[in-house]
């Protein structure tokens, strides 16, 4: 697992749930075929709305009209952070764009528990709100051992929550890694 | 100290004498269900994880409900359909219930009810947020996704944080123009969309025990509306009398301890409860019927896990019996089962079929169908800017369809009577 991990900023408010994440209709795509797995990228992020997309100006998409990676790896939201539907193919489609890590104030518990198990995206906890002082845009570090992250367009650090009781699954890379590492599975 | 139901129940099934909240455990599961949209890829990632000679943990524990694209042109989503039937076989999965034939269900969460898979005293775990339906049966269940599912079907195992319990006290006896959707929707105005993340939401209280099995699967339903890892309520002669007729699994009861320790308590009076909705674009926008009363409607919609079992249609008949709805109104049955029993239960003489083919319902084959919008031949879908009221439980942005449609979730006594009025209209205007 990388310790520092870089990139441009990508913002969104509170209560961004699963639907907004990956329209269910885009669901029916293969994961096992990259071809298809590809439009998880594609569509990641695509029924955010409008004026809510890319804060604070908005109006601006996770991925750009016929592409299907993003310019942005790192999504700095709200609280509430992927409500909604258990669809793994949330965490999964933010992969499949491009992003490392996100950054909340809280998180809706299947979200976070398929963006760990399932080793898409590093789901960190900010202490205080961050979505209102960093801008879509610019680039960011996350210090994954000392649980921090840096603007640097601003040069302004804040702490993160440690990952806690999950590190060793996200530092493992996802659940079926940790459970070999630690006996449980062959 | 005394132990929640959700903390009894979890201790048993992690083998341990007492949990405490915040305890990271290893559950043995009881019953796993996947569907049609994660289902195969939870089976895709148990064969590249466990290889080869991949083995299902215990066959008879597995239960596989296709309900959420069935009745599509979709050929991504039919493949889904294939990938499970081929699955079901080659690996002798009994409990697999399939597209096209006299098994096919409907819609997960209440076929697992009315097949005796919801097992008081058990632990459920789906890959469908709505899997905490079954807590209504005084059992665990939630919803996770596909690697843990994955792994699940592999080993029978899954961790978990043992949650703090919020309970939820109605006192007294619910007016008729309430049901259960107005509680709920009144909880997640008052406790928001995370107000009880990895929480339990416990129910408990006289209108609560007065409820239907039916109307108590619709409380629990929506726990995770509220953030909630699972919604519990304990069992009394109505579950047992439910479980008794559709099982023959013996089960456990479990009971909070009178000083169980809670996250917080909220308590409510029944009979002061009115009619609400959830605004557009979150289940906790809650106003109250009064208060949006008159906002123009184009669609009505009466289905889904939380809103499209028999009960659901004897409350919208009591409305539209008599009456012509004003917007298209579609009726999609949950499963096979509430379908079929549309005629045979009456109400007023006239069997429910009957009332809703009169009144110019739009009936459908039971699915998940416009719940979640699916592909774009669903039937019910919202298009444009398309307002639809609705018995289902999430109204974020392009939730049913169209992304610039709005819906307003209520009870289907509201639905049926905005339906009528073609404007959101109070029920007991039409009672």
């Amino acid at each position: 697992m990388e310790k520092i991990i870089t990139g441009k900023a990508f913002i969104l408010g509170d209560n961004i749930d699963t639907d907004q994440i990956i329209p269910a209709e885009h669901l029916v795509y293969s994961m096992d075929d990259e071809n298809e797995a590809k439009m998880y990228g594609k569509f990641a992020l695509s029924s955010v709305p409008k004026e809510q997309s890319g804060l604070p100006e908005g109006n601006i998409p996770f991925v750009k009209e016929g592409e299907f990676t993003s310019e942005y790896q790192i999504i700095i939201g709200g609280s509430n952070f992927g409500c909604g539907s258990s669809r793994e193919h949330a965490p999964y489609a933010l992969m499949k764009a491009g992003a490392k890590v996100i950054v909340a104030e809280s998180y809706a518990r299947i979200f976070y528990r398929n963006s760990v198990d399932g080793g898409f995206v590093v789901p960190y906890e900010s202490k205080i709100k961050l979505n209102d002082k960093i801008k879509t845009g610019d680039e960011v570090k996350i210090d994954i051992e000392n649980n921090t992250i840096t603007n640097i367009t601003s040069d302004e650090t804040y702490s993160l929550n440690p990952l806690g009781d999950v590190l060793p699954i996200v530092s493992a890379g996802g659940l079926f890694e940790y459970a070999r590492k630690t006996g449980m599975i062959e | 100290m005394g132990m929640t139901i959700t903390e009894k129940i979890l201790a048993k099934s992690a083998g341990k004498d007492s949990v405490k909240p915040g305890d990271n455990i290893w559950l043995n599961v009881d019953v796993l269900m996947t569907h049609d949209v994660c289902g195969p890829p939870t089976i895709g990632i148990w064969k590249n994880e466990f290889g080869t000679d991949a083995k299902i943990w215990d066959k008879d524990k597995l239960v596989i409900l296709p309900d959420h694209y069935i009745f599509t042109k979709n050929k991504h989503a039919n493949r889904n359909i294939d990938i499970l039937r081929d699955f079901a076989n080659e690996y002798g999965v009994e409990n697999y219930y399939d597209v096209g034939t006299d098994k096919y269900k409907g819609v997960c969460h209440v076929a697992l009810a009315e097949e005796g898979f919801d097992v008081p005293g058990t632990v459920l775990i789906g890959t469908d947020s709505h899997t905490c339906t079954s807590g209504a049966f005084g059992m665990f269940s939630t919803g996770v996704g596909n690697t843990d599912a994955a792994f699940i079907l592999g080993t029978g195992k899954i961790w978990e944080k043992v949650p703090e319990t919020i309970k939820f006290t109605f006192n007294g006896k619910l007016p008729e123009y309430i049901t259960a959707k107005d509680m709920i929707l009144r909880i997640l105005g008052d406790i928001t969309t995370d107000g009880a993340t990895y929480r339990a939401m416990e129910f408990d209280g006289q209108a609560v025990f007065d409820l239907s099995m039916n109307e108590r699967m619709t409380l629990c339903n929506m726990a995770i509306e509220g953030g909630g890892m699972n919604g519990i309520i304990p069992v009394d002669e109505v579950t047992e009398e439910y479980v008794k007729a559709r099982t023959n699994k013996s089960y456990e009861k479990f009971y909070s301890d009178d000083d169980a320790l809670y996250h917080s308590k909220y308590e409510y009076n029944a009979e002061d409860l009115v009619p609400v909705v959830a605004k557009p674009h979150s289940p906790d926008n809650m106003a109250t019927v009064k208060e949006v009363a008159g906002t123009p409607i184009t669609k009505a919609y009466v289905g889904s896990c939380t809103g499209g079992k028999i009960v659901d249609f004897e409350f919208a008949a009591k409305i539209l019996d008599g009456n012509k709805v004003a917007v298209k109104t579609f009726i999609i049955p949950a499963t096979v089962e509430v379908e079929a029993e549309l005629s045979v239960v009456k109400y007023n003489g006239k069997t429910l079929r009957t009332i809703f083919e009169d009144a110019g319902c739009i009936l459908s084959a039971p699915s998940c169908a416009a719940c979640l919008g699916g592909p774009e031949d669903t039937i019910g879908r919202t298009v444009g800017k398309d307002v639809t009221i609705s018995t289902t439980n999430r109204n974020f942005p392009g939730r049913m369809g169209s992304k610039e449609a709005e819906v307003y979730l209520a009870s289907p006594l509201t639905v049926a009577a905005s339906a009528v009025k073609g404007v959101i209209t109070d029920p007991r205007d039409l009672m």
